[in-house]
């Protein structure tokens, strides 16, 4: 009996454990740490997101991580931990408004992903006095299509 | 030995309350799982005589319970679903008004799920004799036309249209629902009214567009107007059988619908006051909208009525059709990146300025009587009161039109203006030529 009960709590731990790797698993879990753009729209309110930029004229040449994730692998894995915690507690207690907004912070990574690939052409502009430019500001068909 | 069990209970809590959790979460990612991969679960077999909207809710219950919200009674500056008295809100319309049902009862209308009782209920159908035209807007009765012409929806149509109006009321038993705008097989939105069939041919044929038919050459946005459309219009019932007509076969602007009715000689009655044959605008939102920079965009009435709405991992449009100012970030923010109170001030501005400029024409119209008044008093009869009569009747389209529309300006902003300016002149026109007649 008191063997027994030395055990149980491996048991149940064992248990826990088995439970949370599914959980991940059937989550897609493993599909984050990729650059495909399909995994965003696990969280199914990406959807729209999705098939927007999929009309867009960067379709051709960058994915969601282009544009919204830093490229060095530390910053990179912090900004989706940062966004997937954020994303995912609020889609599971469907505690978001509507319309969706981006962060400031996202914004400002969106922005350095415009210069990092443009910065031959925007240079020029980048130096004018002031605070730097929101590239999106105007051009905010460019990553995801039509508004509608 | 007593510290390690607490230790051994503290554990055991701690695993199972995370299993709880890791259990629970696993079970609502398999729900949205589930409710992204699934648009509909046929519970109920619906068919063309289907009206009743609970059978179609079997079906679609998110879009039932948006519509059901219709019932709600809510306010805006001014409109919404609450039925004040317009008379009592503006006195002027009574003498607007003077010899013709609405200065009897003229309320704010309310949501779609009480189209058919307000209509019972106002005194315009209590105290006048109407006829089964109205339902043609005010009761779902696409089988019930069916019935009437032994299977041809048009011929029953145009048997209901001259019956009495309470003759025609016990064919029908439900509201506008779920029917009148979808076809109960595929789900697409439809266009089931023949006024606006017969009114929207009219248009295009003046376009050059022979034999059109919204169901079959409309494009999916615009079948999302036009089925509001089929009733948020200006109309008339033509003689002799009182058809539910739509006057667009010169164009959907105020002066070409007047110059279809002054074509037919029409007037929907004469003036109590004055002795002018006058119009009576219904409520032109889909003529106004057509003039205004959404219909230009390419922004249908449900992109604002009807916004786009999540509902866990679905994307719905919601079927509680409101005013956009109780909803405004939905319904404006998703084109629109401003916060919702800038939106509404903007709305506002819009609203405010618009009902200024339609008091003033109300202001104009009633000038306009008193002077009439003091005309014959000086010996003025009908032979010389033509010209005012004349004047008084572009004048009176003109205010109710934008009086009517229930948007108080905002589908149109300029038109409206330009519209109300025109009131205005003209109102003021038929008081000098009333002045030459004494």
């Amino acid at each position: 009996m008191s063997r027994f009960l030395r055990l149980l709590p491996s048991v149940l731990s064992g248990a826990l454990v088995g439970v949370c790797f599914f959980t991940f698993h059937f989550a897609e879990g493993l599909s984050y740490f990729s650059n495909d753009p399909n995994a965003c729209a696990n969280c199914h309110v990406m959807r729209e997101y999705l098939d927007s930029w999929q009309k867009s004229s960067h379709h051709g040449h960058a994915v969601c991580n282009d544009c919204h994730s830093p490229h060095a692998v530390v910053p990179k894995l912090w900004t989706k931990a940062d966004n997937g915690w954020n994303h995912s507690v609020k889609f599971t207690l469907q505690s978001f408004g509507d319309p969706l907004r981006i962060r400031a912070v996202n914004t400002e990574r969106l922005r350095e992903n415009c210069v990092r690939c443009h910065e031959a052409l925007v240079e020029d502009i980048r130096h004018a006095p002031g605070p730097e430019l929101d590239c999106v500001h105007c051009h905010a068909g460019v990553g995801h299509g039509p508004r509608r | 030995m007593k510290s390690s069990r607490w230790i051994y209970l503290g554990l055991s809590g701690a695993v199972a309350l995370a299993t709880f959790l890791a259990t629970a979460l696993l079970m609502n990612i398999r729900q949205r799982k589930q409710e992204a991969g699934q648009r509909y679960v046929e519970i109920a077999r619906l068919t063309e005589d289907t009206v009743d909207p609970v059978e179609w809710g079997k079906n679609f219950p998110r879009e039932y319970d948006g519509y059901k919200r219709t019932v709600d009674i809510e306010r805006t500056k001014y409109g919404g679903s609450e039925a004040f008295s317009k008379l009592e809100r503006d006195p002027r319309l009574k003498r607007i008004f003077a010899g013709y049902a609405f200065e009897l009862d003229y309320r704010e209308d309310r949501g779609h799920a009480y189209s058919l009782k307000d209509q019972d209920e106002t005194e315009r159908v209590k105290q006048r004799p109407q006829t089964g035209s109205c339902l043609h807007c005010h009761a779902s009765l696409l089988p019930a036309w069916r019935k009437l012409g032994g299977g041809d929806v048009i011929k029953g149509f145009e048997l209901m249209c001259p019956m009495p109006y309470a003759e025609a009321r016990k064919l029908v038993t439900h509201p506008i629902a779920c029917l009148d705008c979808h076809d109960p097989k595929t789900m697409q939105i439809r266009v089931t009214r023949p006024g606006f069939l017969n009114g929207i041919r009219a248009l295009k044929k003046s376009q050059g567009i022979d034999n059109y038919d919204p169901n079959t050459m409309a494009t999916r946005q615009e079948m999302r107007s036009f089925v509001c459309g089929q009733c948020h219009v200006e109309y008339y019932f033509a003689a002799p059988h009182k058809r539910v007509t739509y006057p667009w076969a010169k164009g959907l602007k105020v002066e070409e619908i007047e110059s279809y009715y002054d074509e037919l000689k029409f007037s929907d009655w004469k003036h109590a006051e004055t002795g002018a044959g006058v119009l009576k605008a219904q409520h032109p939102e889909f003529e106004m909208w057509s003039q205004g920079v959404h219909a230009r965009s390419g922004v249908a009435c449900a992109d604002c009525h009807m916004p786009y709405m999540r509902s866990g991992a679905l994307k719905i449009s919601d079927h509680h059709v409101r005013s956009p100012l109780l909803n405004i970030e939905r319904a404006c923010l998703g084109c629109h990146p401003f916060p919702a109170g800038e939106m509404k001030a903007r709305v506002e501005i819009i609203q405010d300025r618009n009902a200024k400029l339609l008091g003033r024409a109300e202001d104009a119209l009633v000038a306009l009587y008193d002077e009439v008044k003091a005309a014959r008093a000086a010996g003025a009869g009908d032979d010389r009161l033509g010209e005012t009569w004349r004047l008084q009747r572009r004048a009176q389209w003109r205010a109710d039109f934008v009086n009517a529309e229930n948007s108080m300006g905002f589908h149109a902003p300029q038109e409206a203006a330009r519209i109300l300016a025109e009131a205005i002149d003209y109102a003021r026109q038929g008081q000098l030529a009333a002045r030459r007649a004494r």
